[in-house]
């Protein structure tokens, strides 16, 4: 415990950090906390409302139904965050499985690599668009391409470290003690590939949640009836010229998003990672 | 020498043969019975299965690779099921808007990311390497779509300095096309700055530890020498690697401004076959762009040989 609060400690020395940190605890918290507890309905259509610009009523203004859309920018929080959480969380397991065998057993390695050099060939949102028009677009689909796209990404990531450490003093030692390779693999290795795959994890996140929108925008994402942040910006396009808001608020609440995930990736990188420190 | 060579060489051959396998699996899981989306709701059963003998669906799984490996080694990639022309030809008429594009853009990332990174490294720690780092944090969090999107509304919609979208006219001038460039230039050069700057400034402090340039400085050489003559000219050399990466990347990250912009490029050709279905489209575009890059990951390990026998051993 006390290790855990000097980590954190450390990283919030960095000033920049910490607000990054509180940042996406305010928005997380805004999005998962606040629909439980409201009353407030974001579907409700008010059609004398329309397109209204922001006010005191309506914080961020109206879109095309009428719908307040800050409530609908905290809504459809819920649903870009999720996102964003089910790709980092599924790739990085996926990733470290993969990765772990390539950098650990020589005879997978080729061919496990050859299969992610082949994957990171096709760029990202072309694999990504490509993959949810053939599985169907629905938000279980999104999820699952996301994760086929960067799946590779982590695979790479953890490999490399995984052929650093296999050659470390204290696995040769496990292993003259008899330890069996699972428990190699599990306890030895596995712990230490720790903060590579956080900070993976964070920009996942991030990575996620600006694919999502770029999915919903080209149409080839979340169904429109599923209100994301990408999905909004999507349902609004036709009235950018009268209404910018419809589309600079939901937008400012992915860029809030994804640099704070990223600052707090960066953040845990420096400080786990003394090679890479900003000031070296 | 000649064993790194080859053995390079059979690498690139494994992950062309994987992103072929991987284009094709792709296209045969899809949902949706290609014949009959080729054919439409008039046709019928009888047509179906004439149809399935003739394209050789009815053949295994493996023959049909076989043989499309070979149709695409010969260059065919098929035919459009909307376009009603070959896929290669579709590619060929929309390669110029995609190619001025990626370079345009490139060029505006090189601009603005490699001065950036020399400056954040030079003055690493300082506040303006914070701000840069900031400002190439904040360039990685905006979707490209939603920055295009407020371009067009300041620059094309109030000020109408520059077209909102489309190419221009069939048949107007080189200048007026590269004109319609500018704004979705600008939005893929910029966001794509963010990794350049991150890069340089890696690659160059990389260098400012060398012993060369301790030496250098020892000379009496001004800081200025050392930065420009000894420290950058050698981080240029894997900045060139990555420009080039990018551009690949580019291709496929084109496909959302081109959209955006509603510039018939390839990018744009794709969102299209997507939503209409259009696998032979679909598996021609992903196969020569996938394969673009993996030509480019080649020819850039063989000039690093070449210029740097380090690598070699």
């Amino acid at each position: 415990m006390s290790q855990i609060s000097l980590v954190l400690k450390r990283l919030f020395q960095r000033r920049v950090v910490l607000l990054a940190a509180l940042m996406l605890l305010a928005i997380v918290g805004l999005a998962v906390f606040f629909p439980m507890f409201s009353s407030l309905d974001p579907n409700e259509i008010a059609v004398m409302d329309r397109l209204n610009a922001p006010s005191a009523a309506h914080w961020a203004g109206t879109d095309e139904l009428g719908r307040d859309l800050a409530m609908r920018i905290v809504w459809g929080g819920r649903y870009s965050i999720m996102i964003g959480v089910a790709t980092a969380f599924f790739s990085v397991v996926a990733g470290t499985a993969l990765g772990l065998m390539a950098g650990f057993f020589r005879r997978l390695d080729a061919p496990i690599m050859r299969v992610v050099d082949a994957m990171m060939s096709f760029p990202d949102i072309l694999l990504g668009i490509s993959l949810v028009s053939i599985l169907g677009a629905s938000l279980w689909n999104v999820v699952l391409a996301l994760v086929i796209v960067y799946t590779p990404r982590v695979a790479r990531v953890v490999r490399a470290s995984t052929l650093v450490i296999r050659e470390l003093l204290f696995v040769d030692a496990a292993r003259a003690l008899g330890v069996a390779t699972p428990r190699i693999l599990y306890a030895h290795i596995l712990p230490n590939l720790m903060s590579p795959v956080l900070v993976q994890l964070t920009f996942i996140f991030a990575y996620a949640i600006l694919a999502e929108a770029g999915l919903s925008f080209l149409g080839v994402g979340v169904p429109p009836e599923i209100p994301t942040w990408g999905t909004m910006i999507a349902s609004s396009l036709q009235y950018a010229d009268r209404a910018l808001w419809t589309i600079v608020y939901p937008g400012v609440a992915i860029i809030l998003t994804a640099l704070s995930l990223q600052i707090v990736g960066d953040g845990v990188r420096d400080l786990l990672d003394p090679k890479l420190r900003k000031t070296t | 020498m000649l064993r790194f060579v080859l053995s390079r060489l059979g690498g690139t051959l494994a992950v062309l043969v994987l992103v072929a396998v991987m284009v094709f699996a792709l296209t045969r899981l899809a949902s949706g019975d290609p014949i009959a989306v080729l054919l439409g709701d008039q046709a019928t059963v009888e047509d179906i299965a004439q149809a399935r003998v003739q394209y050789g669906l009815d053949k295994p799984v493996l023959t049909q690779f076989v043989y499309w490996v070979k149709e695409v080694a010969h260059g065919n990639l098929g035919n459009s099921i909307f376009l009603q022309r070959p896929v290669t030809q579709a590619l060929a008429e929309r390669a110029e808007p995609t190619f001025f594009l990626t370079l345009f853009a490139v060029g505006i990332a090189a601009l603005i990311g490699i001065p950036c990174g020399l400056v954040a490294a030079v003055w690493r720690g300082r506040l303006v390497d914070q701000v840069l780092s900031a400002v190439a944090m904040l360039g990685a969090s905006v979707p490209s779509f939603w920055m295009g999107l407020i371009l067009i509304q300041i620059f094309a919609v109030w000020l109408g300095w520059f077209p909102a979208s489309g190419y221009g006219n069939p048949g107007v001038s080189l200048a007026e096309r590269l004109h319609h460039l500018v704004l979705p230039a600008v939005v893929l050069g910029v966001l794509n700055s963010a990794l350049i700057i991150r890069f340089t400034r890696a690659s160059v402090l990389d260098i400012l530890n060398e012993d060369y340039v301790r030496t250098a400085r020892s000379k009496g050489l001004s800081e200025r020498v050392v930065i420009l003559k000894h420290v950058l000219r050698n981080a240029l050399v894997p900045i060139v690697t990555v420009l080039g990466l990018t551009m690949a990347l580019m291709i496929g990250g084109a496909v959302v401004t081109e959209t955006v912009f509603n510039l018939p490029g390839v990018g744009n050709l794709v969102v299209r076959a997507v939503l209409r279905r259009d696998y032979p489209v679909i598996q021609g575009a992903l196969l020569v762009i996938a394969g673009i890059y993996v030509l480019i990951n080649l020819v850039i390990d063989l000039i690093y040989m070449l210029v740097d026998p380090r690598i070699r051993m």
